[in-house]
């Protein structure tokens, strides 16, 4: 089935954020942002702006009826800076205003004067100064202290991993509107509308029950709308709640480029010994993540570097210690991946230097260590691998050994371009780590007419959610798809959600969707059962028709839903899903916090210019496990996304902050994202189907995040090619290989 | 006053005409399927096609709305994506991206359904890759998106093989539910309005001139939009590609996309449909004049580099009188032009590259395309023999202005080509050069690229 909302999306007929119908009255807002990144407020000067045609009123931190206060996991992230600014982009005044212009052009006469503060934005001058978000973490298994003594060979290292800019297409934006008895409607483009309540509640002092935030979809999240949509709909609701006024922001892209935070920028540093079979015998590994100047989803995101720091690999002594140090940059925040992609690529890093310095193939290395069904992974959880079956499937399909011949072949032929190849296994878990998050509500109501219609805790963004959801009540109530709805994100009809991330929002929201559509379907076959004096557990309903004892009756679904309805019965569910045996005990840092994991393997190819220092990625052929994929159109098309989100992070998408913490690459002009061009030429997507149980919707595995740490092996593939040309070449592991780097390496020295 | 025809609705509006189209369509006229994504022309989420009647026919290009004033629409045709949809059914275009998954968010989805709507309308022999290099979707890797296109390229296929029996795009377009019947009526409908769009024009002296207004608008948006604007985008005599002897003479508002489909261009430039594929975006082309490119002295400008080379003139009008200034002779210092605030470029010649001369250019980018270069260099030799007789090369991202390297021009006068020399060449460039780290890449990375692109001009060279 193809997403349900493509019929509108080709006809430019969806609704996003700016484009709901406005309320007569409504009201525009602009931030008025700190132009310096650390330092103390010493006046504000508002007067001017007040005067600006249009100008409604200007609210700043002492206009906040309650906590002055956003920080999700830890409160320390003001709305409006009141004695502080921490970063470059961090809002401080709020401007209402009868347009958009008017805002816009009023927030540029608004003046700061700042007493200037030390401004940090290296992550390792952060860990010195003892600038932490919380205390450093360590996942421990076996002892690498006594393990180095029986490795062969010994490697360290450093690797640099960049941040990464969201570019949702649809930017940031919020839409607040004043209903009776102070109560506030606010229509957020967030992933977690409850979020957007919580914190609006806690902002204007005002009860959870009064605030309505409704989500119909997102023009793209990527993570970067989990926790940072929050601040916008608070803001909107702040002057709404003011002004009794509807009060809209829909952020320019320059003011979501320079406010928000994006994927962590990683520094890190690694310890790898393997013995003479080349078995990685003991691996260490150090992460300063650069947090930004709150915490935001900060620990959660350490969390997952650490949870996938060994990526798809077995190693029996390892420890790996994390800390989120605080800079003056923009929070940094949830990104596809969620820390998972810089934990796996430092492994890839450290496997890559002990190749080169052993001058094997990095592909030995890797295949020697692939994960096996009983592992333990270093927090404890015990494999249930398919790395072995993935990596198999995919040298076997492509041809690996042919592969590399053509590649050998190529550059012995071709001197002025170079080929390169990498192979990328990935190992996902799926699942909030944090355990209480992993529980979702779904509504269904069967209308008398037989039409369904169904409210979850799910946000769509593109992913297909909604699309699975319909899937799902149309298979349990064996019905036509076309008969159900599935409603916009509201949290007065599914309260307390958890943000749609972490990939796991059809498995919560569809098992949700599935209990409430059985709860609904027993009361109907019960109706059966009683009308026709036949036995309950005999009777079903098949493409719409009632069937008892495997014969077609003369009840259609209209009628058993009628009959249901005449006879008292309810046609509605609010059903309720916690995925049963995951816990995490952080004191020890072992647990079961994963319900499954996903699996994979590609095999990159690659082709640089060495005049030039340009490059292309030829094709990515990978092996993936989806489980036994309830929807291929997709889960394809989530592998193919993700995967070239990966390859933008890996190759050409370059967070640049100056040293004053002021952000270089503010626009579409500066910061590059995959254009049709420079896509692989060819993706190829194999199906690891497998019958074996798991906890996923219909058996069908998460496959949001998982495919974007196959992008790692572009990175790996132009390393390789680099080194095709110049042998000699000095590689630093630092991402994005950007044209400039390729260049760059290719004529350096060792 | 400015009349137009958006999707199939008259307009007339009193609105400031530097209005953005998108804040028009989106704002004024409700039509909200036309996608706000950047305000600078990167993302092609705003797609809009705009059509004009020319050589008797309509003409239909791709163009970013948030870049167009709506002063630059009068006599034109809009069509926005509600000018394309049918009542209750997807045309061929829809159709392909729905069942090939090539939407998931959606929000990029209008401006790649519009782009590809220019594909099928345009009478040149684009591809239909070209026709959405300047649409940004971060969702779906493109690659659904590509499996779209081939079943939209093979429907205009159809078109192409009974092209013995010639059928214009847009009865095509209408005979296969690819456009709604009602595009037949508008050249109808226009020439009366196109008629008084002429009459209306301006040549008065106003504050702000504006040709495509690609620059202007993402520098400048909230100055211009209500500024006093003269627009010079679709003045006859500003228009159009000439040949007077060896001299191609460009009107002001020529675009690039003029000078793609110019045969005059092709014939002396035999790549230049590999160089216009690294510059910018179909619609953005379709926009960008030349003349822009060159005032809007960025250290950077593509076009300004290519013409450099060429030793191109300018003819400077204010209005009373003319002159004549060598382009490399406009820049005196970053963003500073020898040129008056009343004065405009009117036309710019150059002599056409004969038999015996080699012309080359190069680029790179952090993205290969629609991105600005992180360096770009041309080269014109004039060849006796297999010595070089005169050099012209020129250099962008190395300097505060777009830069003619003199020095190295010189040097290069009366030397055969070996590796030797280029290495000397290379060595000469740099004393004539002084780029700074920038977004675009650091110093050390720009003097190495520039001697690469150097190399790579000789190395394309086949002589």
């Amino acid at each position: 089935m193809k997403n349900i909302d493509s019929y509108t999306h080709v006809r430019g007929e969806s609704v996003y954020l700016d484009d709901i119908p406005l309320v007569n009255g409504t009201l525009f807002a602009s931030v008025f942002d700190s132009p310096v990144a650390h330092g103390k407020v010493k006046s504000l000067h508002i007067d001017e702006a007040m005067k600006m045609p249009g100008v409604v009123q200007i609210f700043t931190a002492t206009d906040i009826p309650g906590e002055n206060q956003i920080g999700g996991i830890i409160a320390d992230e003001e709305l409006l800076a009141s004695t502080h600014v921490h970063f470059c982009g961090m809002p401080v005044a709020l401007v209402v205003a009868t347009s958009d212009e008017a805002a816009k052009a009023a927030v540029k006469k608004i003046k700061m004067e700042v007493g200037p503060l030390p401004i940090i934005t290296d992550p390792r001058e952060a860990k010195e100064k003892n600038e932490l978000i919380i205390p450093p973490r360590t996942f421990q298994l076996g002892d690498t202290t006594t393990a180095w003594s029986k490795c062969d060979h010994i490697f360290e290292g450093s690797t640099e991993t960049n941040g990464q800019e969201h570019l949702y297409i649809e930017t940031q934006g919020a839409y607040a509107v004043p209903q009776e008895n102070s109560a506030i409607r606010i229509y957020s483009s967030t992933q977690g509308p409850t979020q957007v309540q919580r914190t609006t509640a806690r902002v204007l002092n005002m009860p959870m029950n009064f605030i309505e935030v409704d989500t119909t979809r997102l023009g793209g999240g990527f993570g970067g709308k989990e926790d940072q949509a929050t601040t916008w709909g608070v803001l909107c609701a702040l002057a709404a709640f003011h002004l009794k006024k509807p009060v809209k922001y829909s952020l320019h892209r320059m003011e979501d480029m320079r406010m928000t935070g994006k994927r962590h920028p990683y520094s890190s540093d690694f310890k790898i010994g393997l013995d003479k079979n080349y078995k990685i015998i003991a691996y260490e590994a150090t992460f300063y993540q650069n947090a930004g100047a709150a915490a935001d989803l900060s620990p959660a995101v350490m969390e997952r570097t650490l949870f996938h720091c060994t990526n798809s690999y077995f190693i029996p002594n390892v420890k790996a210690t994390a800390y989120s140090c605080r800079t003056n940059l923009p929070p940094n925040t949830a990104f596809r991946g969620f820390g998972g992609p810089q934990g796996m690529f430092v492994i890839e890093a450290a496997i890559a230097k002990a190749a080169e310095q052993l001058s094997i193939s990095p592909i030995v290395i890797q295949q020697q260590n692939l994960l096996k069904t009983g592992d333990e992974f270093p927090y404890g959880q015990i494999a249930q691998s398919e790395a072995n079956e993935c990596w198999d499937r995919a040298v076997e399909l492509y041809d690996l050994n042919q592969m590399q011949r053509d590649s050998d072949d190529y550059n012995s032929k071709n001197k002025l371009s170079k080929k390169g190849l990498a192979l990328m296994p990935i190992c996902f878990g799926i699942s909030f780590t944090k355990t209480l998050m992993n529980q979702a509500r779904a509504l269904v109501h069967v209308y008398t007419d037989g039409s369904v219609g169904i409210s979850t805790a799910g946000v769509e963004m593109g992913q297909g959610l909604n699309t699975k959801i319909l899937q799902v009540a149309a298979a349990i109530f064996s019905i036509n798809p076309d008969r159900i709805k599935v409603n916009t994100t509201n949290t007065y009809r599914v309260a307390n959600t958890s943000p749609t991330a972490a990939s796991a929002s059809s498995d919560l929201n569809g098992k949700a969707t599935e209990i409430a559509c059985l709860a609904i379907l027993h009361r109907l076959k019960a109706v059966v059962a009683e009308e026709l004096s036949v036995d309950v557990k005999n009777v079903e309903v098949k493409d719409e028709w009632v069937f008892v004892n495997d014969k077609q009756t003369d009840w259609s679904w209209n009628k058993l839903v009628q009959t249901a309805f005449v006879k008292r019965v309810s046609l509605s569910e609010h059903a309720h899903y916690a995925p049963p045996g995951i816990w995490f005990d952080a004191t020890k840092e072992k647990g079961h916090p994963f319900t499954y994991h996903v699996y994979g393997t590609a095999i990159t190819t690659v082709t640089i210019d060495c005049i030039r220092g340009i490059y292309e990625v030829d094709a990515v052929k990978i092996v993936h496990d989806f489980g036994k994929s309830m929807n291929p159109i997709i889960d394809i098309g989530q592998v193919e996304g993700s995967l070239v989100q990966g390859i933008g992070w890996m190759t050409m998408e370059e967070m640049l902050y100056d040293k004053e913490g002021k952000l270089k690459s503010n626009a579409l002009s500066t910061y590059k994202v995959p254009d049709i061009y420079s896509v692989p030429k060819e993706i190829t997507i194999h199906f690891l189907e497998t019958e074996k149980e798991n906890l996923a919707i219909f058996r069908s595995k998460a496959v949001g995040e998982p495919p974007l740490m196959y992008g790692i092996g572009a990175y790996f593939a132009l390393y390789n090619a680099v080194k095709a040309f110049n042998p000699a070449a000095n590689i630093p592991f630092d991402a994005p290989m950007t044209p400039e780097k390729v260049l760059m390496s290719l004529y350096s020295t060792s | 006053m400015i009349r137009f025809i958006l999707n199939e609705k008259t307009i007339a509006t009193d609105l400031p005409p530097g209005m953005v189209m998108l804040d028009f369509i989106r704002y004024h006229q409700h039509l909200t399927g036309t996608k706000i994504g950047c305000r600078e022309g990167d993302c092609g989420a705003c797609t809009i096609l705009v059509g004009e009647i020319a050589n008797g026919e309509m003409h239909y290009q791709s163009m970013t709305s948030c870049l167009m004033p709506i002063g630059n629409a009068a006599g034109k045709h809009i069509v926005s994506i509600e000018g394309i949809n049918f009542a209750d059914s997807l045309n061929p275009i829809q159709q392909a991206m729905a069942d090939e998954g090539a939407t998931q968010c959606g929000f990029c989805t209008p401006g790649f359904v519009m782009s590809l709507a220019g594909y099928c309308l345009s009478n040149n022999d684009a591809t239909v890759i070209s026709s959405i290099d300047g649409n940004i979707c971060r969702c779906t890797g493109y690659k659904p998106i590509e499996r779209a296109t081939e079943k939209i390229a093979s429907i205009m296929k159809e078109r192409t093989l009974r092209q013995a029996q010639y059928e214009d795009a847009i009865t095509y377009a209408t005979r296969k539910k690819i456009l709604p019947e009602y595009f037949s009526t508008i050249k109808e409908k226009l020439v009366l309005i196109r008629r008084e769009a002429l009459q209306n024009q301006s040549s008065e002296l106003k504050n702000f001139l504006v040709g495509g207004g690609t620059d202007l608008y993402v520098q400048q948006h909230a100055t211009i939009t209500n500024a006093d604007i003269r627009f010079v985008f679709d003045h006859p005599e500003l228009n159009g590609i000439s040949k007077e002897g060896n001299r191609c003479i460009l009107g002001s508002s020529v675009t690039v996309s003029d000078l793609k489909v110019s045969p005059i261009i092709n014939e002396a430039f035999p790549d230049f449909q590999q160089v216009a594929k690294l510059i910018s975006s179909t619609p953005i082309r379709n926009m960008a004049t030349i003349a822009g490119n060159f005032i809007n002295a960025s250290p950077i400008g593509d076009f300004t580099i290519f013409f450099l080379a060429l030793d191109a003139q300018l003819i400077l009008s204010d209005g009373n009188s003319k002159r004549e200034l060598p382009l490399r002779k406009l820049y005196k210092g970053y963003k500073a032009l020898d040129k008056k605030p009343e004065e405009h470029i009117e036309q710019i010649w150059f002599e056409l590259p004969e038999k015996n001369h080699y012309f080359h250019f190069e680029k790179v980018s952090k993205r290969t395309h629609l991105d600005i270069a992180s360096v770009n260099s041309a080269i014109h030799l004039k060849m006796t023999g297999d010595s070089i007789e005169q050099a012209n090369l020129s250099a962008g991202g190395v300097g505060p202005v777009p830069m003619f390297l003199q020095k190295t021009s010189d040097f290069l006068r009366g030397k055969k080509i070996s590796d030797e020399i280029i290495t000397e060449v290379i060595e000469i460039m740099k004393t004539e050069i002084s780029p700074i780290s920038d977004a675009r890449g650091s110093k050390e990375y720009k003097i190495l690229l520039l001697g690469q692109l150097i190399k790579a001009h000789f190395l394309n060279a086949d002589f």
